[in-house]
């Protein structure tokens, strides 16, 4: 057994925090300069730029990208090999976002009581913590800050086999056409199919972790995607919803296996601040 | 379209002149409120009790900032979803209120109101917090302080960079924008 010190997790969740609400990954800026030069909207295209000014303010200022720095939702992969000491884990990655959202004057977003008092936690915290375990002897922590605007956007519908994969396509569609300019296009749309209802949902956020421009594993589904690109694209939301072609930046699809009578599906709707990073320990 | 530098408190004839589309640079003072300092506003409407600033040519940003860091005026502050203030706008508008700052969309009933009350909607570019933040000169809190990011705050800024979304006629960027560049499968 490797023994990991808890206050490793924390230290590490801090750093998450602070760097992936300052820096974006280099595929999502890479994505929005392309798309840049593909936009046929003048006004599609001065927002766009807008957006990317803004990345090199937010780096050169070490400001927040956005000023709504989201939800801390955090995926712990726990090697089954490690022995955790020092403290409860769940305890250490919340210390991490306190500490984190302090030191860097990131936004406070989290309300106590979900609907009565909706009074704020002043932290940030409690973090959405997914653990997993797995082989080997590292601990693998992904952090993902999640922002309202484009979370409010999503949905989970429980479909059957009859609608196939055409009534998927049409959900998926359907639903970022009546996002329209809320969740702050351009999005990335993260489709999870198949588990049961909250599986599915949990595999479309986990979607959204992908790097854009990396294929799908499965061929088929990789076309879906295509198509799905190109369909939401030819929805002429755009940048912001002010009209455009530039609506998605990608489309990312996983799957798993579900009971003969259902097919879950569902929708993560991620705004162009598409912020992830991951350490391992 | 056309490209306008303008300066608050906003007036009939400023207000009118604005058409769907307009750029617009917008300078001086504005105040912010979100969804729960909405609610406490339309409450003390209702209650005949006075308002933390005067609603007369005023101009209301949706927006919760990041807290600022010492010596700075404001940290990253861009826009947040328009349609969760939309039960409230109507009033504020009947009220003197001329303009509102967001993202995304609004409801029939808020389009309805900025036309019968002259005000307009303007759209600041979502996810460019940091960038609106250098347009910001000045930021206090001038009421609920207890709710953090939410509390109302009144800014001074110069050249704010907007966009016109609905404007005194009943046009809509939204809609014009989508026709035009959606394409039939
Ligand atoms: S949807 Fe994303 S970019 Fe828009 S305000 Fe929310 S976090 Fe920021």
């Amino acid at each position: 057994m490797r023994e990991l010190d808890v206050a490793r997790i924390t230290e590490a969740v801090k750093d998450l925090s602070i760097r992936t609400n300052i820096y974006l990954p280099d595929d999502v800026k890479k994505a929005l300069r392309e798309s840049l030069e593909r936009e046929e909207s003048p006004l599609g295209r001065e927002i766009l730029q807008v957006i990317l000014d803004n990345h090199d303010i937010a780096e050169k200022e070490k400001m927040p990208i956005c000023q709504d720095t989201g939800a801390a939702i955090v995926f712990l992969e726990v090697g089954q090999e490690v022995h955790l000491i020092g403290g409860a884990p769940e305890d250490a990655v919340n210390e991490g976002v306190r500490q984190g959202y302090r030191e860097a004057h990131l936004r406070k977003s989290m309300v106590a009581d979900p609907v009565l008092k909706r009074k704020n936690t002043g932290d940030n915290t409690p973090a959405i913590i997914y653990t997993r375990i797995v082989p080997g002897d590292k601990v693998k922590i992904i952090f993902a800050p999640k922002g309202g605007g484009a979370e409010n956007m999503s949905e989970v519908r429980m479909m059957t086999a009859a609608d196939g994969i055409e009534g998927i396509k049409d959900f998926v569609v359907d639903r970022v056409s009546r996002s329209g300019g809320n969740p702050c296009p351009p999005i990335v749309v993260g489709v999870g199919i198949g588990g049961c209802f909250e599986r599915s949902a949990l595999l479309a956020k986990e979607a959204l972790m992908r790097t854009i421009g990396e294929p799908n594993p499965d061929p088929d589904f990789d076309e879906v995607e295509k198509e799905l690109l190109r369909r939401i694209n030819n929805l002429g939301i755009g940048p912001q919803g002010l009209g455009g072609r530039t609506t998605a930046l990608a489309v990312h699809i996983k799957t798993v296996p579900c009971h003969i009578a259902s097919m879950p599906v569902a929708v993560n709707i991620q705004c162009h601040v598409s912020r992830h990073g991951e350490t391992i320990l | 379209m056309k490209t306008v530098e303008l300066r608050t408190p906003l007036d009939e004839k400023q207000i009118s002149s604005l058409e769907s589309g307009d750029k617009v640079y917008l300078s001086g003072e504005i105040n912010t409120a979100r969804d729960a300092a909405h609610k406490r506003l339309v409450a003390l409407i209702e209650e005949g009790k006075e308002l933390p600033f005067d609603l007369q040519g005023a101009v209301i940003y949706y927006v919760g900032p990041a807290p600022s860091k010492p010596g700075q005026v404001i940290n990253s502050a861009g826009p947040t979803t328009s349609y969760r203030m939309d039960s409230f706008t109507p009033l504020l508008l009947e009220r003197g209120l001329k303009g509102t700052i967001g993202k995304g969309p609004r409801s029939m009933k808020v389009r309805d109101s900025m036309v019968k009350n002259g005000g307009v909607y303007f759209a600041a570019v979502g996810g460019a917090a940091a960038g609106i933040a250098s347009t910001v000169k000045a930021a206090e809190v001038i009421a609920y302080d207890d709710l953090g990011p939410e509390a109302i705050r009144r800014l001074v800024v110069e050249r704010m960079p907007l966009f016109v979304v609905n404007d005194t006629s009943g046009n809509d960027l939204f809609e014009a924008g989508v026709a035009e560049y959606r394409r039939e499968e």
